[in-house]
Protein backbone atom coordinates (compact mmCIF):
# COMPACT_ATOMS: atom_id res chain seq x y z
CA UNK A 1 0.00 0.00 0.00
CA UNK A 2 3.09 2.52 1.29
CA UNK A 3 4.79 1.31 -1.82
CA UNK A 4 1.42 1.88 -4.07
CA UNK A 5 1.75 5.76 -2.12
CA UNK A 6 4.98 5.92 -3.15
CA UNK A 7 5.39 5.49 -6.66
CA UNK A 8 1.96 7.62 -7.54
CA UNK A 9 4.07 10.37 -5.71
CA UNK A 10 6.79 9.77 -7.61
CA UNK A 11 4.95 9.58 -10.97
CA UNK A 12 3.01 12.46 -10.17
CA UNK A 13 6.45 14.64 -9.53
CA UNK A 14 7.48 13.66 -12.50
CA UNK A 15 7.32 16.58 -15.79
CA UNK A 16 4.22 16.57 -18.04
CA UNK A 17 6.26 14.85 -20.86
CA UNK A 18 7.54 12.23 -18.75
CA UNK A 19 3.98 11.00 -18.20
CA UNK A 20 2.99 11.46 -21.37
CA UNK A 21 6.05 9.37 -22.60
CA UNK A 22 5.13 6.49 -20.45
CA UNK A 23 1.39 5.95 -21.03
CA UNK A 24 0.05 2.31 -21.11
CA UNK A 25 -0.47 1.75 -24.83
CA UNK A 26 -3.72 0.48 -23.83
CA UNK A 27 -4.90 3.76 -23.98
CA UNK A 28 -3.63 4.58 -27.50
CA UNK A 29 -5.71 0.98 -28.50
CA UNK A 30 -8.36 2.65 -27.01
CA UNK A 31 -7.90 5.59 -28.98
CA UNK A 32 -7.91 3.86 -32.37
CA UNK A 33 -10.45 1.54 -31.40
CA UNK A 34 -12.76 4.92 -30.93
CA UNK A 35 -10.97 6.45 -34.24
CA UNK A 36 -12.44 3.52 -36.29
CA UNK A 37 -15.69 2.05 -34.78
CA UNK A 38 -17.34 6.24 -34.48
CA UNK A 39 -17.51 6.44 -37.89
CA UNK A 40 -18.66 2.77 -38.65
CA UNK A 41 -21.72 3.71 -36.28
CA UNK A 42 -22.08 6.90 -37.46
CA UNK A 43 -21.90 5.62 -41.45
CA UNK A 44 -24.16 2.77 -40.33
CA UNK A 45 -26.90 4.41 -39.24
CA UNK A 46 -26.71 7.87 -41.89
CA UNK A 47 -25.62 5.94 -44.47
CA UNK A 48 -23.78 8.94 -45.65
CA UNK A 49 -20.02 9.00 -47.34
CA UNK A 50 -17.49 10.82 -48.07
CA UNK A 51 -17.23 12.13 -51.92
CA UNK A 52 -14.34 10.77 -53.72
CA UNK A 53 -12.47 12.47 -56.49
CA UNK A 54 -11.45 9.64 -58.49
CA UNK A 55 -6.98 10.04 -59.43
CA UNK A 56 -5.90 8.94 -63.26
CA UNK A 57 -4.79 5.41 -61.66
CA UNK A 58 -8.54 5.12 -60.65
CA UNK A 59 -10.15 6.34 -63.88
CA UNK A 60 -7.67 4.04 -66.11
CA UNK A 61 -9.26 0.56 -64.85
CA UNK A 62 -12.49 1.73 -65.16
CA UNK A 63 -12.12 3.04 -68.38
CA UNK A 64 -10.26 0.12 -69.40
CA UNK A 65 -13.33 -2.44 -68.63
CA UNK A 66 -15.53 -0.03 -69.82
CA UNK A 67 -14.17 0.45 -73.73
CA UNK A 68 -14.51 -3.14 -74.37
CA UNK A 69 -17.06 -4.90 -76.53
CA UNK A 70 -20.27 -6.67 -74.81
CA UNK A 71 -18.87 -10.33 -74.79
CA UNK A 72 -14.99 -9.81 -74.54
CA UNK A 73 -13.26 -12.10 -72.40
CA UNK A 74 -11.97 -11.02 -69.10
CA UNK A 75 -9.73 -12.92 -67.28
CA UNK A 76 -9.87 -12.30 -63.26
CA UNK A 77 -7.18 -13.24 -61.03
CA UNK A 78 -8.17 -13.64 -57.27
CA UNK A 79 -4.71 -13.90 -55.36
CA UNK A 80 -5.80 -12.70 -52.19
CA UNK A 81 -7.63 -14.36 -48.81
CA UNK A 82 -10.13 -13.64 -46.44
CA UNK A 83 -6.99 -11.93 -44.44
CA UNK A 84 -7.03 -9.03 -47.05
CA UNK A 85 -11.00 -8.99 -47.82
CA UNK A 86 -11.20 -6.02 -46.11
CA UNK A 87 -9.14 -4.00 -47.79
CA UNK A 88 -9.59 -5.65 -51.03
CA UNK A 89 -12.66 -7.36 -51.44
CA UNK A 90 -14.95 -3.61 -51.91
CA UNK A 91 -12.82 -3.58 -55.75
CA UNK A 92 -13.58 -7.16 -56.48
CA UNK A 93 -17.14 -6.47 -55.79
CA UNK A 94 -17.02 -2.99 -58.04
CA UNK A 95 -14.89 -4.86 -60.87
CA UNK A 96 -16.99 -7.85 -60.99
CA UNK A 97 -20.10 -5.74 -61.42
CA UNK A 98 -19.01 -3.21 -63.69
CA UNK A 99 -17.83 -6.43 -65.93
CA UNK A 100 -21.50 -8.14 -65.45
CA UNK A 101 -22.87 -4.68 -66.24
CA UNK A 102 -20.73 -4.64 -69.30
CA UNK A 103 -22.02 -8.22 -70.26
CA UNK A 104 -18.53 -9.20 -70.10
CA UNK A 105 -17.45 -12.65 -70.17
CA UNK A 106 -15.18 -13.53 -67.08
CA UNK A 107 -13.15 -16.24 -66.71
CA UNK A 108 -12.21 -16.24 -62.40
CA UNK A 109 -8.81 -17.94 -61.58
CA UNK A 110 -6.93 -17.72 -58.05
CA UNK A 111 -3.59 -18.26 -57.30
CA UNK A 112 -3.55 -18.08 -53.67
CA UNK A 113 -5.33 -21.46 -51.98
CA UNK A 114 -8.22 -19.53 -50.76
CA UNK A 115 -8.52 -17.09 -53.51
CA UNK A 116 -11.28 -19.74 -54.71
CA UNK A 117 -13.42 -19.01 -52.26
CA UNK A 118 -13.48 -15.66 -52.08
CA UNK A 119 -14.10 -15.46 -55.70
CA UNK A 120 -17.06 -18.14 -55.16
CA UNK A 121 -18.72 -15.57 -52.73
CA UNK A 122 -17.95 -12.66 -54.77
CA UNK A 123 -19.09 -14.17 -57.46
CA UNK A 124 -22.45 -15.31 -55.93
CA UNK A 125 -22.97 -11.58 -53.88
CA UNK A 126 -22.68 -10.49 -57.41
CA UNK A 127 -23.58 -12.23 -60.30
CA UNK A 128 -25.77 -14.72 -58.28
CA UNK A 129 -28.05 -12.12 -56.40
CA UNK A 130 -27.76 -9.36 -59.37
CA UNK A 131 -27.36 -10.69 -62.54
CA UNK A 132 -29.21 -13.84 -62.61
CA UNK A 133 -29.70 -13.61 -66.22
CA UNK A 134 -25.77 -14.70 -67.02
CA UNK A 135 -24.95 -18.39 -67.45
CA UNK A 136 -22.40 -20.50 -65.74
CA UNK A 137 -19.72 -21.58 -68.47
CA UNK A 138 -21.19 -19.37 -71.41
CA UNK A 139 -21.28 -15.96 -69.49
CA UNK A 140 -18.75 -16.44 -66.83
CA UNK A 141 -16.31 -19.64 -64.88
CA UNK A 142 -14.81 -20.10 -62.14
CA UNK A 143 -11.70 -22.19 -62.85
CA UNK A 144 -10.60 -22.68 -59.02
CA UNK A 145 -7.22 -22.48 -57.74
CA UNK A 146 -4.05 -23.61 -59.12
CA UNK A 147 -0.84 -24.01 -57.04
CA UNK A 148 2.70 -23.48 -58.95
CA UNK A 149 2.61 -19.82 -58.55
CA UNK A 150 4.52 -18.23 -61.27
CA UNK A 151 4.54 -21.50 -63.09
CA UNK A 152 0.54 -21.40 -63.57
CA UNK A 153 1.52 -18.13 -65.27
CA UNK A 154 4.21 -19.11 -67.42
CA UNK A 155 1.86 -22.25 -68.66
CA UNK A 156 -1.05 -19.89 -69.18
CA UNK A 157 1.41 -18.57 -71.58
CA UNK A 158 1.23 -21.14 -73.61
CA UNK A 159 -1.78 -23.22 -72.87
CA UNK A 160 -4.54 -22.19 -70.62
CA UNK A 161 -6.39 -25.65 -70.45
CA UNK A 162 -3.20 -27.30 -69.18
CA UNK A 163 -2.87 -24.52 -66.40
CA UNK A 164 -6.81 -25.12 -65.66
CA UNK A 165 -7.58 -28.37 -66.55
CA UNK A 166 -11.24 -28.18 -65.38
CA UNK A 167 -13.31 -25.51 -63.49
CA UNK A 168 -14.40 -25.35 -59.96
CA UNK A 169 -17.54 -27.70 -60.63
CA UNK A 170 -15.18 -30.12 -62.01
CA UNK A 171 -15.98 -29.55 -65.60
CA UNK A 172 -13.28 -30.05 -68.42
CA UNK A 173 -12.22 -27.30 -69.86
CA UNK A 174 -12.63 -28.20 -73.19
CA UNK A 175 -16.39 -28.45 -72.59
CA UNK A 176 -16.36 -24.94 -71.23
CA UNK A 177 -18.21 -23.22 -74.84
CA UNK A 178 -16.72 -19.82 -73.57
CA UNK A 179 -13.34 -20.69 -73.54
CA UNK A 180 -13.39 -23.23 -76.63
CA UNK A 181 -11.27 -20.70 -78.46
CA UNK A 182 -9.30 -19.47 -76.00
CA UNK A 183 -5.71 -21.38 -76.17
CA UNK A 184 -3.42 -18.81 -74.24
CA UNK A 185 -3.62 -15.99 -71.83
CA UNK A 186 -3.16 -13.38 -74.31
CA UNK A 187 -6.45 -14.45 -76.00
CA UNK A 188 -8.12 -12.08 -72.71
CA UNK A 189 -7.84 -8.59 -73.98
CA UNK A 190 -7.77 -7.73 -70.27
CA UNK A 191 -6.37 -9.23 -67.23
CA UNK A 192 -7.77 -8.43 -64.13
CA UNK A 193 -5.78 -9.00 -60.58
CA UNK A 194 -6.69 -8.19 -57.47
CA UNK A 195 -3.80 -8.80 -55.70
CA UNK A 196 -2.45 -9.15 -51.63
CA UNK A 197 1.24 -9.96 -52.73
CA UNK A 198 3.17 -12.90 -53.64
CA UNK A 199 2.26 -14.30 -56.42
CA UNK A 200 0.66 -11.55 -57.57
CA UNK A 201 -0.01 -7.71 -59.72
CA UNK A 202 3.63 -7.72 -59.58
CA UNK A 203 4.53 -11.73 -61.36
CA UNK A 204 1.85 -10.81 -63.59
CA UNK A 205 3.91 -8.36 -64.89
CA UNK A 206 6.95 -9.72 -64.87
CA UNK A 207 5.76 -12.95 -66.60
CA UNK A 208 3.18 -12.61 -68.85
CA UNK A 209 2.46 -8.68 -69.37
CA UNK A 210 5.76 -8.39 -70.35
CA UNK A 211 5.44 -11.17 -72.65
CA UNK A 212 2.08 -9.64 -74.47
CA UNK A 213 1.81 -6.22 -73.39
CA UNK A 214 0.52 -5.03 -76.92
CA UNK A 215 -2.01 -8.11 -76.78
CA UNK A 216 -3.50 -7.36 -73.84
CA UNK A 217 -4.03 -4.93 -70.95
CA UNK A 218 -3.58 -5.41 -67.19
CA UNK A 219 -5.08 -3.38 -64.46
CA UNK A 220 -4.68 -4.38 -61.00
CA UNK A 221 -6.16 -3.65 -57.44
CA UNK A 222 -4.08 -3.99 -53.96
CA UNK A 223 -3.09 -3.44 -50.88
CA UNK A 224 -1.63 0.05 -49.54
CA UNK A 225 1.66 -1.72 -48.47
CA UNK A 226 2.30 -3.11 -51.82
CA UNK A 227 0.72 -0.35 -54.41
CA UNK A 228 4.14 1.51 -53.68
CA UNK A 229 5.74 -1.05 -55.67
CA UNK A 230 3.37 -1.44 -58.31
CA UNK A 231 3.16 1.99 -59.14
CA UNK A 232 6.63 1.79 -61.27
CA UNK A 233 4.83 0.07 -64.22
CA UNK A 234 2.18 2.45 -64.77
CA UNK A 235 0.97 3.43 -66.74
CA UNK A 236 3.22 1.19 -69.17
CA UNK A 237 2.73 -2.29 -67.84
CA UNK A 238 -0.25 -1.93 -65.85
CA UNK A 239 -2.67 0.04 -67.73
CA UNK A 240 -4.78 1.10 -64.29
CA UNK A 241 -4.36 0.93 -60.51
CA UNK A 242 -6.24 0.93 -57.23
CA UNK A 243 -4.28 1.11 -54.59
CA UNK A 244 -6.14 -0.04 -51.29
CA UNK A 245 -9.25 1.52 -49.76
CA UNK A 246 -8.81 4.93 -51.15
CA UNK A 247 -8.30 4.10 -55.00
CA UNK A 248 -11.47 1.34 -54.39
CA UNK A 249 -13.77 4.16 -53.06
CA UNK A 250 -12.88 6.10 -56.07
CA UNK A 251 -13.23 3.12 -58.20
CA UNK A 252 -16.36 2.41 -56.39
CA UNK A 253 -17.94 5.81 -56.96
CA UNK A 254 -17.58 5.95 -60.98
CA UNK A 255 -19.03 2.50 -60.94
CA UNK A 256 -22.29 3.57 -58.82
CA UNK A 257 -22.20 6.62 -60.97
CA UNK A 258 -22.55 4.90 -63.81
CA UNK A 259 -24.29 2.35 -63.21
CA UNK A 260 -27.48 4.44 -60.73
CA UNK A 261 -30.56 4.05 -61.47
CA UNK A 262 -33.02 6.96 -60.34
CA UNK A 263 -34.80 6.97 -57.57
CA UNK A 264 -33.03 3.80 -56.25
CA UNK A 265 -30.61 3.66 -53.96
CA UNK A 266 -27.47 1.96 -54.53
CA UNK A 267 -26.84 -1.44 -52.23
CA UNK A 268 -24.99 -1.04 -48.93
CA UNK A 269 -22.29 -4.01 -50.24
CA UNK A 270 -21.55 -1.92 -53.50
CA UNK A 271 -20.81 1.03 -50.96
CA UNK A 272 -18.03 -0.92 -48.77
CA UNK A 273 -15.29 1.01 -50.06
CA UNK A 274 -16.91 4.22 -49.43
CA UNK A 275 -17.93 3.49 -46.44
CA UNK A 276 -14.39 2.90 -45.37
CA UNK A 277 -13.34 6.00 -46.04
CA UNK A 278 -14.67 7.17 -42.94
CA UNK A 279 -13.02 4.58 -40.10
CA UNK A 280 -9.53 5.56 -42.81
CA UNK A 281 -9.96 9.12 -42.17
CA UNK A 282 -10.53 9.59 -38.19
CA UNK A 283 -7.48 6.54 -37.94
CA UNK A 284 -5.37 8.36 -40.13
CA UNK A 285 -6.29 11.93 -38.10
CA UNK A 286 -5.58 9.99 -35.26
CA UNK A 287 -2.31 8.94 -36.64
CA UNK A 288 -1.17 12.65 -37.18
CA UNK A 289 -1.81 13.73 -33.81
CA UNK A 290 -0.41 10.70 -31.82
CA UNK A 291 3.09 11.63 -34.26
CA UNK A 292 2.29 14.97 -33.66
CA UNK A 293 2.29 14.78 -29.59
CA UNK A 294 5.45 12.23 -29.33
CA UNK A 295 7.44 14.65 -31.21
CA UNK A 296 6.01 17.29 -29.07
CA UNK A 297 7.67 14.79 -26.02
CA UNK A 298 11.01 14.13 -27.92
CA UNK A 299 11.50 18.09 -28.26
CA UNK A 300 10.20 18.54 -24.57
CA UNK A 301 12.47 16.26 -23.08
CA UNK A 302 15.35 17.19 -25.52
CA UNK A 303 15.16 21.13 -24.09
CA UNK A 304 14.98 19.72 -20.44
CA UNK A 305 18.13 17.38 -21.41
CA UNK A 306 20.10 20.40 -22.54
CA UNK A 307 18.81 22.85 -20.03
CA UNK B 1 25.47 -38.40 -56.21
CA UNK B 2 23.43 -36.44 -53.90
CA UNK B 3 24.66 -33.08 -55.11
CA UNK B 4 25.70 -33.38 -58.36
CA UNK B 5 21.77 -34.84 -59.46
CA UNK B 6 20.04 -32.06 -58.35
CA UNK B 7 22.33 -29.73 -59.54
CA UNK B 8 22.09 -30.81 -63.31
CA UNK B 9 18.67 -30.67 -62.81
CA UNK B 10 18.59 -27.12 -62.06
CA UNK B 11 21.10 -26.41 -64.73
CA UNK B 12 18.93 -27.90 -67.61
CA UNK B 13 16.03 -26.97 -65.89
CA UNK B 14 17.44 -23.06 -65.89
CA UNK B 15 18.73 -23.24 -69.16
CA UNK B 16 15.30 -24.94 -71.06
CA UNK B 17 13.24 -21.79 -69.27
CA UNK B 18 15.23 -19.04 -70.18
CA UNK B 19 15.55 -20.55 -73.75
CA UNK B 20 11.79 -20.98 -74.13
CA UNK B 21 11.34 -17.79 -73.45
CA UNK B 22 13.58 -16.40 -76.55
CA UNK B 23 13.77 -19.86 -78.70
CA UNK B 24 10.45 -21.11 -80.60
CA UNK B 25 11.97 -24.64 -80.58
CA UNK B 26 12.24 -24.91 -76.85
CA UNK B 27 9.34 -23.95 -76.28
CA UNK B 28 7.75 -27.30 -75.40
CA UNK B 29 10.44 -28.11 -73.11
CA UNK B 30 9.87 -24.84 -70.80
CA UNK B 31 5.87 -26.25 -71.06
CA UNK B 32 7.74 -29.39 -69.63
CA UNK B 33 9.65 -28.24 -67.15
CA UNK B 34 6.94 -25.67 -65.96
CA UNK B 35 4.11 -29.10 -65.73
CA UNK B 36 6.99 -30.40 -63.81
CA UNK B 37 7.27 -27.47 -61.18
CA UNK B 38 3.27 -27.56 -60.88
CA UNK B 39 4.22 -31.30 -59.73
CA UNK B 40 6.90 -30.64 -57.25
CA UNK B 41 4.48 -27.74 -56.02
CA UNK B 42 1.70 -30.13 -55.42
CA UNK B 43 4.32 -32.74 -53.73
CA UNK B 44 5.44 -29.71 -51.72
CA UNK B 45 2.07 -29.13 -50.05
CA UNK B 46 2.64 -32.89 -48.63
CA UNK B 47 6.08 -31.96 -47.48
CA UNK B 48 5.48 -29.09 -45.53
CA UNK B 49 2.05 -31.09 -43.44
CA UNK B 50 4.74 -33.31 -42.65
CA UNK B 51 7.50 -30.60 -41.53
CA UNK B 52 4.40 -28.69 -39.71
CA UNK B 53 3.49 -32.20 -38.03
CA UNK B 54 7.00 -33.15 -37.02
CA UNK B 55 7.83 -29.86 -35.69
CA UNK B 56 5.04 -29.35 -33.45
CA UNK B 57 4.87 -33.50 -32.33
CA UNK B 58 8.67 -32.91 -31.59
CA UNK B 59 7.25 -29.51 -29.53
CA UNK B 60 4.81 -31.57 -27.73
CA UNK B 61 7.06 -34.55 -26.22
CA UNK B 62 9.82 -32.00 -25.07
CA UNK B 63 7.44 -29.62 -23.46
CA UNK B 64 8.58 -26.43 -24.63
CA UNK B 65 7.24 -23.18 -23.74
CA UNK B 66 3.96 -22.92 -25.65
CA UNK B 67 3.54 -26.14 -26.35
CA UNK B 68 -0.63 -25.77 -25.60
CA UNK B 69 -0.62 -23.71 -29.65
CA UNK B 70 1.04 -27.02 -30.77
CA UNK B 71 -2.18 -29.06 -29.49
CA UNK B 72 -4.62 -26.58 -31.29
CA UNK B 73 -2.03 -26.45 -34.24
CA UNK B 74 -2.15 -30.05 -34.92
CA UNK B 75 -6.17 -30.14 -33.74
CA UNK B 76 -6.93 -27.51 -36.12
CA UNK B 77 -4.37 -29.89 -39.08
CA UNK B 78 -5.79 -32.64 -38.59
CA UNK B 79 -9.61 -31.45 -37.87
CA UNK B 80 -9.36 -29.57 -42.05
CA UNK B 81 -7.26 -32.49 -43.52
CA UNK B 82 -10.05 -35.15 -42.01
CA UNK B 83 -12.40 -32.40 -43.41
CA UNK B 84 -11.38 -32.10 -46.72
CA UNK B 85 -10.42 -35.17 -47.20
CA UNK B 86 -13.57 -37.20 -46.40
CA UNK B 87 -15.60 -34.10 -47.96
CA UNK B 88 -17.90 -33.98 -44.88
CA UNK B 89 -21.35 -32.68 -45.94
CA UNK B 90 -20.86 -32.27 -49.29
CA UNK B 91 -23.07 -32.76 -52.17
CA UNK B 92 -22.94 -34.98 -55.45
CA UNK B 93 -21.88 -33.09 -58.61
CA UNK B 94 -24.97 -31.92 -60.39
CA UNK B 95 -23.00 -34.01 -63.64
CA UNK B 96 -22.43 -37.10 -61.43
CA UNK B 97 -25.62 -37.62 -59.05
CA UNK B 98 -24.97 -40.80 -58.49
CA UNK B 99 -21.04 -40.49 -57.39
CA UNK B 100 -21.71 -39.38 -53.50
CA UNK B 101 -18.54 -37.77 -53.58
CA UNK B 102 -18.01 -35.76 -56.77
CA UNK B 103 -18.71 -32.80 -54.98
CA UNK B 104 -16.06 -30.38 -54.61
CA UNK B 105 -15.30 -28.77 -51.41
CA UNK B 106 -15.93 -25.40 -52.43
CA UNK B 107 -19.48 -25.96 -52.43
CA UNK B 108 -22.09 -24.12 -50.67
CA UNK B 109 -22.84 -25.87 -47.61
CA UNK B 110 -19.98 -28.46 -46.59
CA UNK B 111 -18.26 -28.36 -43.40
CA UNK B 112 -14.49 -27.15 -45.52
CA UNK B 113 -17.07 -24.30 -46.26
CA UNK B 114 -18.08 -23.56 -42.49
CA UNK B 115 -14.48 -23.95 -41.47
CA UNK B 116 -13.17 -21.19 -44.31
CA UNK B 117 -16.71 -18.89 -43.68
CA UNK B 118 -16.65 -19.33 -39.44
CA UNK B 119 -13.42 -19.58 -38.44
CA UNK B 120 -10.25 -18.83 -41.64
CA UNK B 121 -12.03 -15.59 -42.58
CA UNK B 122 -12.85 -13.75 -39.02
CA UNK B 123 -9.63 -15.32 -37.69
CA UNK B 124 -7.49 -13.90 -40.70
CA UNK B 125 -9.53 -10.72 -40.73
CA UNK B 126 -8.92 -9.94 -36.86
CA UNK B 127 -5.68 -10.54 -37.25
CA UNK B 128 -4.82 -8.31 -40.52
CA UNK B 129 -6.91 -5.27 -38.24
CA UNK B 130 -4.83 -5.83 -35.20
CA UNK B 131 -2.31 -4.00 -37.17
CA UNK B 132 -3.91 -0.69 -37.31
CA UNK B 133 -3.77 -0.99 -32.85
CA UNK B 134 0.08 -1.34 -33.22
CA UNK B 135 0.82 0.56 -35.77
CA UNK B 136 -0.90 3.98 -33.93
CA UNK B 137 1.44 2.96 -30.77
CA UNK B 138 4.56 2.32 -33.00
CA UNK B 139 3.59 5.77 -34.76
CA UNK B 140 3.43 7.45 -30.87
CA UNK B 141 6.70 6.15 -29.77
CA UNK B 142 9.31 5.47 -32.37
CA UNK B 143 8.08 7.98 -35.27
CA UNK B 144 10.23 10.72 -33.87
CA UNK B 145 12.30 14.23 -35.80
CA UNK B 146 15.59 12.79 -35.03
CA UNK B 147 17.47 13.65 -37.74
CA UNK B 148 16.84 15.25 -41.17
CA UNK B 149 16.09 12.27 -42.52
CA UNK B 150 13.32 10.71 -40.28
CA UNK B 151 12.16 15.03 -40.54
CA UNK B 152 11.91 13.76 -44.34
CA UNK B 153 10.39 10.78 -43.42
CA UNK B 154 7.82 12.54 -41.30
CA UNK B 155 6.35 15.38 -43.51
CA UNK B 156 6.10 12.52 -46.08
CA UNK B 157 3.90 10.04 -43.83
CA UNK B 158 1.84 13.67 -42.98
CA UNK B 159 1.14 14.24 -47.03
CA UNK B 160 0.58 10.50 -47.68
CA UNK B 161 -1.79 9.91 -44.18
CA UNK B 162 -3.55 13.44 -44.66
CA UNK B 163 -3.58 13.03 -48.80
CA UNK B 164 -5.24 9.96 -49.07
CA UNK B 165 -8.16 10.70 -47.54
CA UNK B 166 -11.19 13.92 -47.20
CA UNK B 167 -8.60 15.51 -44.99
CA UNK B 168 -6.49 16.86 -47.67
CA UNK B 169 -9.75 18.27 -49.38
CA UNK B 170 -11.00 19.69 -46.45
CA UNK B 171 -7.09 21.31 -45.63
CA UNK B 172 -5.84 22.09 -48.99
CA UNK B 173 -9.38 22.22 -51.28
CA UNK B 174 -9.33 25.80 -51.39
CA UNK B 175 -6.04 26.53 -52.79
CA UNK B 176 -6.14 28.44 -55.83
CA UNK B 177 -5.99 26.71 -59.53
CA UNK B 178 -2.40 27.71 -60.18
CA UNK B 179 -1.47 26.24 -56.86
CA UNK B 180 -3.39 22.82 -57.27
CA UNK B 181 -0.21 21.17 -56.90
CA UNK B 182 0.27 22.00 -53.65
CA UNK B 183 -3.20 20.50 -52.43
CA UNK B 184 -2.66 17.06 -50.33
CA UNK B 185 -4.36 15.00 -52.54
CA UNK B 186 -2.45 15.65 -55.85
CA UNK B 187 1.05 16.05 -53.37
CA UNK B 188 0.42 12.59 -52.09
CA UNK B 189 0.23 11.52 -55.74
CA UNK B 190 2.97 13.04 -56.82
CA UNK B 191 5.27 11.20 -53.62
CA UNK B 192 3.80 8.14 -54.80
CA UNK B 193 4.53 8.62 -58.88
CA UNK B 194 7.70 10.71 -58.89
CA UNK B 195 9.79 9.72 -55.16
CA UNK B 196 8.43 6.73 -54.50
CA UNK B 197 8.43 5.40 -58.42
CA UNK B 198 11.94 6.50 -59.10
CA UNK B 199 13.46 5.29 -55.23
CA UNK B 200 11.67 1.70 -56.01
CA UNK B 201 12.58 1.55 -59.91
CA UNK B 202 16.41 1.83 -58.60
CA UNK B 203 15.29 -1.39 -55.72
CA UNK B 204 14.24 -3.09 -58.66
CA UNK B 205 16.51 -3.01 -61.10
CA UNK B 206 19.74 -3.79 -58.56
CA UNK B 207 17.08 -6.98 -57.32
CA UNK B 208 16.98 -8.04 -60.86
CA UNK B 209 21.08 -7.65 -61.38
CA UNK B 210 21.36 -9.03 -58.29
CA UNK B 211 18.68 -12.15 -59.42
CA UNK B 212 20.19 -12.23 -62.70
CA UNK B 213 23.75 -12.47 -60.96
CA UNK B 214 22.95 -15.23 -58.65
CA UNK B 215 20.68 -16.83 -61.58
CA UNK B 216 23.66 -17.22 -63.85
CA UNK B 217 25.98 -18.42 -61.09
CA UNK B 218 23.67 -21.42 -60.12
CA UNK B 219 23.13 -22.18 -63.99
CA UNK B 220 26.74 -22.40 -64.73
CA UNK B 221 26.96 -24.46 -61.19
CA UNK B 222 29.44 -22.19 -59.73
CA UNK B 223 27.23 -21.47 -56.66
CA UNK B 224 25.93 -24.53 -54.96
CA UNK B 225 25.02 -22.95 -52.23
CA UNK B 226 21.66 -23.96 -52.33
CA UNK B 227 22.26 -27.34 -52.37
CA UNK B 228 23.61 -27.36 -48.81
CA UNK B 229 26.57 -28.31 -46.69
CA UNK B 230 28.00 -24.54 -48.60
CA UNK B 231 29.63 -23.49 -51.45
CA UNK B 232 31.89 -26.79 -52.00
Amino acid sequence: MSGGNFNNTNASARPWFERLDRIDRRWIFLLMFLAVSGPILWIGVTGKTLPEAPTLAARAVFQEIDQLPAHSLVLISFDYDPASAGELQPMATSLVRQCAAKNLRMVFIALWPLGNQVAQQTIQDVIGDDYPALKEGDDFVNMGYQAGNEAVMKLLLTDFAKAFPKDSRGEATSNIPMLKDVKMVSDFPLLISVSAGYPGSKEWVQYVISAYNEKMNFVTGCTGVSAPQLYPYFPQQIAGLLGAIKGAAEYESMVNESLAVDGVATAPKYLQAQRRMGPQLVAHLLMVGLIIVGNVIFFARKRRGAA
Amino acid sequence: MKRIIPMWIAIIGGFAMMLSSFVPLAESAGEMFADVFNVVAAIAFVLGAGSLAKQHLEKLSRRDAGWGYSIITLGSFLITLFIGLGKIGIHPNEQFPQAAYSGSNEMEGSAFGWIYEYMITPLTSTMFALLAFFVASAAFRAFRAKNTEAILLLVTAFIVLLGRTFAGVVLTGWFPDWASGLRLENLSIYVMQVFNTAGNRAIMIGIALGVAATGLRILFGIDRSWLGGGDA
